[in-house]
């Protein structure tokens, strides 16, 4: 039995070899073809059902993310409007020549940037604290990894919903808050800096706690010998943290930056419902209209299919720069240590 | 987990038994935390939840009240009859159902395909393997939006606006998944559970049916929550192919009530809360094993 397709395997290699069949009685050959036929199968098997294997996955990203990727890039070369997709007029670099001179491109594209800063820095550094924290022995400690997971059940537009109400300006808790305290009330909607404050607080809120546990989760993969040793040439323990767990975190770290970078260069629920009534302005001045949302606002609200498709593949194209730029990085620091 | 505690008398035996180590030596999972870090856990739980408890309270005024100060800091009497009504307005029923549909649809085959291709891609030799599978993972890199015109030209011509099609098909493809099951099964199946099924002569499906699947079930089970919760929350591409009186998932559903010409704010709050309430079921009861899973996903990615 161990060897029967080893043996299977070796007359469907000389197969067609004319000199074998001195031995050539009937049902002898019978079986030798049947078991040059099994082997052909095999082979066929081992050989194609890897690719069979993988085929759905790529077929369905060829038809759902590549081709609508490259088709974007087509498209932002036409003037095509939402109320004829299918009617394309061919306008060269003309809507990316437009983006250049939009001012609300690049109001977009600042705010994009600040609001991924407001809303990615902190809630990476309060992830890894909390993680810190929760690598200590802890009594209930399934209890609170559990609450803190219950943000990231909660959705986008329920989340962003709620916030606007904490965030009111006259009735909201977090101004009623602050007047307990003695701060008058802030503009959380219409001022920039509070507006942009707000929505990003909406994203630290949902994901501070799911970072916090990929980051317990690694902590928990290193050694405990490093410590010890770390410990016996006195290292004391911020030292050690500094010295053993953000290098041995490295891989993890740069791991949820590219997510977060990815997730804030597309931020758009929390902005879209955070002034439901000013539509997709993202406030009365644009004061926080990320990119992702003023892509919708050209497509869907200008009805520019096009423009919109440009300023995608703008986006894209920062997103690669940024790529670039943390590759470098991580490079440098990999050749650092 | 939790009632590991180990009482104080054994702690100096133990200790006389390793080589004498400062104190500080045992951080990283072996040193109990003090007041100051259970005080920290406690006001970032609180913070964590509290938005939710809120959604509650507010969710159980009435709109008057919303517009008062100070605001509201228990419940109220109307969270019934508030979820009733909102329930209706936003046409929650139905968006359950579609949403249901969606994420179960979606996150079966995601778990399924991704099974198949992760297997293929962590245990069998082919041609282009390393190449296929940077593509898998530079796929990841690449945000959904970038593709969306071109799909809402697809759903115009294919008339399926509105149509639960349109949200299921451009969700079934997960980089993460094939990874997530690829980074599991380099690890989950020996190669000579293989071995031995072949040498039984298994054809690939067999191996698949017969050893793939039983080895993978616990990460099986996990990528298809992730995926479920994701479906279920996903909310731009819903957003703009559904709509709110035609068959909307429960996101667009509860979007759609801030978006009221007089809004509700209690009602507004029903709705988030029921939007929010399945999700939030299933991670209480399965919290544990949610967390498990989350945890292993990263230390493998």
């Amino acid at each position: 039995m161990a060897t029967r397709h080893d043996t299977a395997a070796l007359p469907s290699k000389g197969g067609a070899a004319p000199g074998r069949p001195s031995k050539g009685s009937a049902p002898m050959d019978k079986d030798q073809r049947r078991r040059a036929k099994l082997s052909r199968r095999w082979q066929r098997d081992m050989r194609w059902s890897p690719y069979a294997f993988v085929s759905p996955f790529f077929l369905l990203f060829i038809a759902f993310g590549l081709f609508p990727l490259l088709y974007t890039g087509w498209a932002s070369l036409h003037q095509v409007e939402l109320t004829a997709p299918t009617d394309m007029s061919w306008v060269g670099l003309k809507n990316y020549t437009r983006i250049f001179d939009d001012e609300f491109f690049w109001n977009a594209a600042q705010n994009t940037l600040t609001i991924g800063i407001i809303a990615t820095v902190p809630q990476l550094l309060i992830a890894m604290g909390i993680a810190h924290i929760l690598n200590y022995k802890l009594r209930a400690s399934t209890f609170y990894r559990v609450a803190m997971l219950a943000p990231y059940a909660t959705s986008i537009a329920s989340a962003s919903l709620v916030f606007v109400l904490l965030f009111g300006y006259d009735y909201g808790m977090i101004n009623w808050a602050l007047d307990f305290v003695g701060i008058d009330p802030v503009d959380w909607q219409g001022e920039k800096w509070p507006s942009q404050f707000a929505v990003s607080s909406i994203i630290i809120w949902r994901w501070t706690g799911y970072n916090a546990l990929i980051y317990l989760a690694a902590m928990q993969a290193i050694p405990q010998d490093l410590y010890e040793s770390a410990a016996l040439d006195g290292a004391s323990r911020w030292k050690q943290f500094i010295h053993v767990t953000l290098p041995s975190l490295r891989p993890t770290i740069l791991f949820t930056v590219v997510v977060s970078t990815i997730g804030a260069s597309q931020v758009f629920g929390e902005p879209l419902l955070f002034d439901a009534n000013k539509g997709a302005s993202g406030g009365a001045e644009h004061q926080f209209q990320t990119l992702g949302l003023y892509l919708y606002e050209q497509g869907w609200v200008n009805q520019h299919l096009g423009r919109a498709s440009a300023i995608a593949w703008t986006m894209f194209a920062i997103l690669i720069v940024i790529g670039i730029i943390n590759q470098l990085i991580s490079r440098r620091l990999r050749a650092s240590s | 987990m939790t009632t590991t505690v180990t009482p104080p008398e054994t702690t100096p035996a133990k200790e006389s038994k390793r080589p004498r180590l400062p104190k500080s030596a045992r951080a990283g999972g072996t040193l109990h935390g003090g007041p100051i870090a259970y005080a920290i856990l406690i006001v970032f739980t609180i913070v964590s939840l509290f938005p939710l408890v809120w959604t509650a309270i507010a969710a159980s005024r009435d709109n008057q009240r919303l517009a008062q100060n100070p605001p509201p800091f228990w419940f109220g009497s109307n969270l019934f009859k508030n979820l009733e009504i909102a329930w209706e307005d936003a046409n929650l029923g139905e968006a359950f159902l579609n949403t249901t549909i969606v994420a179960g649809i979606s996150a079966v085959t995601i778990v399924v395909l991704s099974t198949i291709a992760g297997f293929a891609f962590a245990k069998l030799r082919f041609k282009g393997r390393n190449a296929l599978m940077l593509i898998v993972i530079g796929t990841m890199m690449v945000p959904p939006q970038l593709s969306i015109i071109p799909l809402y030209m697809m759903v115009a011509k294919l008339d399926w606006s509105d149509q639960l099609q349109a949200v299921i098909f451009p969700s079934l493809v997960s980089a993460f998944g094939v990874f997530f099951m690829r980074q599991y099964l380099l690890q989950a199946l020996p190669d000579e559970v293989i071995e031995a099924a072949r040498v039984d002569g298994a054809s690939s499906w067999r191996v698949i049916w017969h050893v793939v699947f039983p080895a993978a079930r616990p990460a099986m089970a996990v990528l298809g929550m992730l995926m479920f919760v994701q479906t279920w929350n996903d909310f731009l591409w819903p957003f703009l192919v559904l709509t709110q009186t035609g068959s909307p998932t429960v996101q667009v559903a509860v979007a759609g009530l801030g978006r009221g010409y007089t809004p509700d704010q209690s009602l507004i709050m029903a709705g988030a809360l029921l939007g929010t309430l399945p999700l939030l079921l299933v991670f209480t009861i399965f919290g544990k094993q949610i967390v498990g899973g989350i945890m292993q996903g990263a230390v493998k990615g």
